[in-house]
């Protein structure tokens, strides 16, 4: 099934970073044969001045979708600023706002995160925050008018996974709007478990990127968050700690007619 | 407060001299935080094989934090007017050089000709001089580069808060300043007179430009000088000093090694290549983020090499001289360059490492 977000229906969950990536010219590959719709580009990285060849803009597919991204960022002043700019040299209103509040796990400020999403919101933008996993955050968020939620899987460098699942849940069952998991995801499975877990669309930056291979990684994490969103919308079977014969009485109420 | 981490420092460094500490280097890199004690072992330590570890290590740190990418930046040197006198320079007050201050004409020929080759952030550098480069001559240059480059950073003098503020809103957006060495003792015997004998106020030149609003700072030393054990020791514990404090800049340090041009000046320690890698290494293992930044002073080969392990920042195409872009005539040098190879080749360098060169590492134009 599409998701639907920022006014746009999106096939592919999986979304792409581009910061950390070794060469640009693998941005079409990725369009075009595995079909990633959304990719992240950093403002900070875009010098439309730059010679052909040099600049991302020259190598992004035309209809991709553009999420500019406002890391460098360290007020919501500064975030809007860079949002500005960014959608006069891309043309893209899709934002993701990054405001760090530090920078070696790369935990964002969500306070200020709030305020630069209430601004951007009024601006018109499509805004995507990018914030540490806190439900009360989420639903000012959404209140707000945000078209998603971009939570932590677990801070960069811990490579850990889903490691705050409890409070990414919390937030996936308690709010209306799509939460994509971005930061933390080391491997396909991380990002299987992101959408088993009910997450809409996940972001892969650094996995992607630093693997030896990045093109066929991609491929990997994206057969990995199909099948976790297909098996969400089946819905999965509750974990138990032990095995549990059926009873009797099951057996017998079962044979009822 | 950082005088207390430095005394803190001497402490340590006191008391492992005495007993030499066995490096467990395994356990150490599965540490979540390393030790002051474990920080100075693994510097001291010279087993080949833990430095091999060390290097893979930070290949895998450095990927994690700044992906595949080599960011690149071109120093310009606008004037060698100095009114200091370091023993270990090739621009101090006394040596007797012509000397060059470049004019706002000759400011757009150098930026002009650096332009050609998609270079996106430039360091502007000067002399200690307040009286040949004042103030407002670094404004102007400032002022000028920012219409060319997304970043714009100085190494010049260390200034004054509200100094800082004034460049920042007229485009700067970093700051680099060397302690050159941390030990306070030789410092004032290396740095007899000129603006650049107060070590303390030189010291605290990050953060006096972090509070003027800039959003990276560049720290270093001289490898070479000083015992460089002490002194990478001590500028690791600054630089994370800075990045706690200040947890939203972007900190990079740098540690080049002596190679002076036309003075008579010899290094009191010889810093051989595979001290040189491990100094990289342990400084990203402890520091995780840390920018590191490696100079047209090593060599290519070397260079090369670092690439993926632990560098995020070269120099290219850098001329030490002053009008050395453009001008026929130039000064003499601050240093003598090894790696003379230009921009073109070294960017290809980086893309048959299998990584992207990156030109732009802030936004256009700037947001203040």
């Amino acid at each position: 099934m599409s998701l639907y977000i920022g006014g746009k229906e999106i096939k592919n969950r999986l979304f792409v970073g581009t910061g950390k990536l070794p060469d640009y010219s693998i941005i079409e590959r990725l369009y075009n044969e595995i079909q990633i719709e959304v990719f992240a580009v950093a403002v900070r990285r875009i010098n439309p001045e730059a010679g052909k060849g040099v600049s991302i803009l020259d190598f992004l597919p035309r209809n991709a979708t553009i999420m500019v991204n406002t890391s460098g960022a360290r007020n919501h002043k500064e975030a809007v600023k860079i949002a500005l700019i960014g959608r006069e040299l891309t043309d893209s209103d899709w934002v993701k706002i990054e405001i760090s509040g530090e920078l070696k796990y790369l935990l964002p400020d969500n306070e200020e995160t709030i305020k630069a999403s209430e601004i951007l919101v009024k601006e018109g933008f499509k805004v995507f925050p990018y914030i540490s996993p806190d439900l009360i955050v989420a639903k000012k968020l959404e209140d707000i008018g945000v078209s998603a939620v971009m939570p932590l899987g677990s801070p960069i460098g811990s490579n850990k996974g889903i490691d705050c699942e409890i409070l990414l849940k919390a937030i996936i069952n308690e709010i209306s709007i799509p939460v994509i998991i971005d930061a933390g995801i080391g491997k396909p499975s991380h990002a299987a478990k992101a959408m088993e877990i009910g997450a809409d669309a996940v972001l892969i930056n650094t996995a992607i990127a630093t693997s030896k291979d990045p093109f066929h990684m991609a491929k990997a994490f994206d057969l990995a968050v199909k099948a976790g969103r297909i098996a969400y919308e089946i819905g999965l079977p509750k974990e138990k700690e032990y095995a549990e014969a059926s009873s009797p009485l099951e057996n017998l109420i079962r044979s009822m007619e | 407060m950082i005088e207390r981490i430095l005394k803190e420092a001497d402490l340590i460094l006191e008391e492992i001299r005495k007993e030499k500490i066995e490096v467990d280097i395994d356990e150490i890199l599965s540490k979540e935080k390393i030790s002051y004690k474990e920080l100075l072992a693994l510097l001291l330590d010279d087993r080949d094989e833990n430095l091999i570890k060390l290097g893979e290590w930070s290949k895998k740190i450095t990927e994690r934090y700044f992906g595949k990418v080599i960011t690149l930046f071109t120093p310009l040197y606008l004037s060698n007017y100095c009114l200091s006198g370091c023993k270990y320079c090739g621009f101090s007050a006394d040596n007797k050089i012509d000397r060059i201050k470049l004019s706002r004409e000759e400011i757009i020929e150098e930026i002009k000709e650096i332009k050609k080759h998609n270079i996106d952030s430039i360091l502007l550098l000067t002399g200690c001089d307040r009286i040949n480069t004042p103030f407002e001559y670094i404004l102007e240059a400032v002022e000028i580069s920012k219409d060319y480059f997304s970043e714009v950073i100085v190494e010049v003098y260390p200034m004054e808060i509200e100094e800082y503020k004034i460049l920042v809103k007229n485009g700067l957006t970093g700051v680099t300043q060397y302690q050159e060495t941390y030990n306070e003792k030789l410092y004032e015997e290396l740095h007899p007179y000129g603006p650049k004998k107060n070590f303390w106020y030189r010291l605290h030149t990050q953060e006096r430009a972090i509070k003027g609003g800039v959003w990276e700072v560049t720290l270093g030393v001289l490898l070479g000088l000083n015992d460089p054990v002490e002194d990478v020791f001590k500028m690791i514990l600054h630089a994370e000093y800075l990045q706690r404090k200040f947890s939203n800049i972007e900190v990079n340090i740098s540690f080049p090694r002596l190679r002076t041009e036309g003075i008579s000046f010899k290094e009191r320690f010889h810093i051989t290549d595979k001290k040189f890698l491990r100094f990289i290494f342990v400084s990203r293992v402890y520091l995780k983020n840390v920018g590191i930044t490696i100079s047209t002073r090593e060599s290519p080969t070397l260079r090369d090499m670092l690439i993926g392990y632990g560098i995020t920042k070269m120099s290219a195409g850098s001329r030490t001289t002053v009008g050395g872009y453009s001008r026929e005539k130039t000064s003499s040098k601050q240093f003598k360059v090894e790696d003379s190879r230009g921009i073109e080749e070294i960017i290809e360098v980086i893309r048959k490492k299998g990584y992207r060169p990156e030109f732009t590492n802030w936004v256009r134009g700037g947001i203040v």
